[in-house]
């Protein structure tokens, strides 16, 4: 496992979520209203769609193509149609940069 | 040149047959579709949520089902109870199909349970297996008008103009959709359902198509009781002599346009409407819009169409209008493979992606 850089702090408005592409995977890194950040697959579990353009309503992204929802803190899967929860990926800030912890 | 009276070749519609398998290895199976472009912190204003207008909109339509319900089981027996079963019939059988769409989706309110609530009552007066549907529309999203994947193609070529027009009282639509729940209620899901169902929800749709029948058994208990077709102008009926406005403006959603291409623009209409059918329509009027961005809710979509509206062909400007362009494209289609009501797009919009549609041929102007 390693850190890796995704984004500055500033790139993610509260409660709003950011497409961050390392080593041929897609990630969404998420700031929830409190100012933490975190990480999740980037692709819905249901049909393979980039969660990134979806909204984020507290601790739930909703996925744009058919409003399946996630807990983005736990991946579990909250709303149909999606039924297999999403990876989630360690987060930490240092000096104003959000690192993931990828494999 | 004569007009050709032979009718197209009957096109495989169903989800496991030849057409299935031609769309995915097409790749018009979960495609990549065009969408115009929106700035993000824009599309969050429109994705937002918000229980405020749909409580509102609840409260009236529920509030106007009591009031007219009761004043036709008031004046039952005389002709007065006929405007009051009037109203109640469109409240019942063509709101249900715009508030179960909207709550489908999630977006009629923010809180969840909300949705739920609304897309339960709704799914059992559109007599529609809340869990089968809540799939199937998934798979409209995904596959929209993708012959042999979208299970919600309502022209099916040839078209039947005589089950088109008999879907306005709807007798043969609700007749099968009964069929349907009494199968589901029998613990029998069929190939199909079972290729847009997942297997762990399959229960689900069993226990809600058993809550279904279980109230039109009471209902069909009641009025022999009751010595009184009086419980099914309440409940079950209105499902056909309300529906005529959710085929109305439901039949002019995607009818006379492209089949299997990737761009809502070539496959969907957009129309004006006056403010009462928007309002028991829930602005699905807009329906380019909502195809391309299915997270924006219906009281956003008329500030998503301001804002796209160059991107898109211009909308028709009413609904006469839109039978107007749409009623010769599908009569022609019954004659005619491949043709489709192909719009200019405005000099403002990016073109049509051709490159994502080529199987489709363009026959425009083949009978010019
Ligand atoms: S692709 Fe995400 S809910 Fe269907």
């Amino acid at each position: 496992m390693t850190w890796i850089t995704a984004c500055s702090v500033d790139d993610i408005d509260p409660e709003d979520v950011l497409r961050f592409d390392h080593g041929g995977r897609t990630y969404a890194i998420y700031r929830d209203l409190k100012g933490e950040f975190f990480a999740t697959d980037g692709l819905c579990s249901h049909e393979q769609v980039h969660l990134c353009d979806g909204l984020v309503m507290g601790d739930q992204i909703e996925c744009p193509k058919h409003n399946g929802r996630f807990n983005y803190k736990t991946g579990a899967a909250m709303r149909a149609p999606v039924c297999i929860n999403l990876k989630t990926w360690p987060t930490r800030v240092s000096d104003d940069v959000v690192e993931i912890e990828v494999i | 040149m004569p007009y050709d009276q032979t009718l197209v070749e009957k096109r495989d519609y169903s989800l496991t047959g030849p057409s299935s398998r031609r769309a995915i290895e097409l790749g018009l199976a979960s495609a990549e579709w065009y969408h115009s472009e929106i700035p993000r912190k824009v599309m969050r204003e429109l994705m937002a949520r918000s229980d405020q207008p749909a409580l509102r909109d609840t409260v009236i339509w529920l509030g106007l089902l009591v009031l007219t319900g009761w004043g036709g089981v008031h004046f039952w027996g005389s002709w007065a109870c006929v405007p009051f079963f009037f109203v109640y019939g469109v409240l019942y059988g063509s709101c249900c199909d715009s508030r179960w769409h909207e709550a489908s989706h999630g977006t009629a309110f923010r809180t969840g349970w909300m949705n739920d609530v609304v897309y339960h009552i709704a799914s059992f007066m559109v007599m529609r297996n809340p869990v089968n549907w809540r799939w199937s529309h998934a798979r409209h999203h995904t596959d929209t008008i993708i012959v042999g994947r979208d299970a919600e193609i309502a022209f099916m070529h040839p078209t039947n103009i005589w089950m088109k027009l008999q879907a306005f009282i709807s007798p043969i639509d609700a007749w099968q959709s009964l069929k349907v729940l009494a199968r589901n209620a029998l613990g029998n899901m069929s190939a199909d359902e079972r290729t847009y169902i997942p297997a762990s929800e399959l229960p689900k749709a069993v226990f809600w198509a058993r809550v279904h029948m279980a109230i039109y058994l009471a209902t069909l208990l009641a009025a022999p009781w009751m010595r009184s077709i009086l419980p099914f102008m309440l409940i079950g009926l209105p499902r056909l002599y309300g529906c005529w406005h959710m085929y109305m403006t439901g039949l002019i959603q995607h009818g006379g346009l492209a089949e299997d291409v990737v761009d809502h623009r070539l496959n969907s209409r957009t129309c004006y409407m006056n403010p009462i059918s928007r309002w028991i329509y829930w602005n699905m009027n807009y329906h380019v819009e909502h195809h391309m961005f299915p997270m924006v809710p219906y009281h956003a979509l008329p500030r998503l169409h301001a804002l796209i509206k160059d991107d898109l062909p211009p909308p028709c400007r009413s609904i006469w209008a839109a039978y107007a362009e749409m009623v010769p494209a599908v009569l022609r289609q019954r004659h005619e493979k491949g043709y489709f009501l192909r719009k200019d797009l405005p000099p403002t919009a990016r073109p049509y992606r051709e490159d994502l549609h080529q199987d489709v041929p363009d026959r425009s102007g083949m009978r010019a």
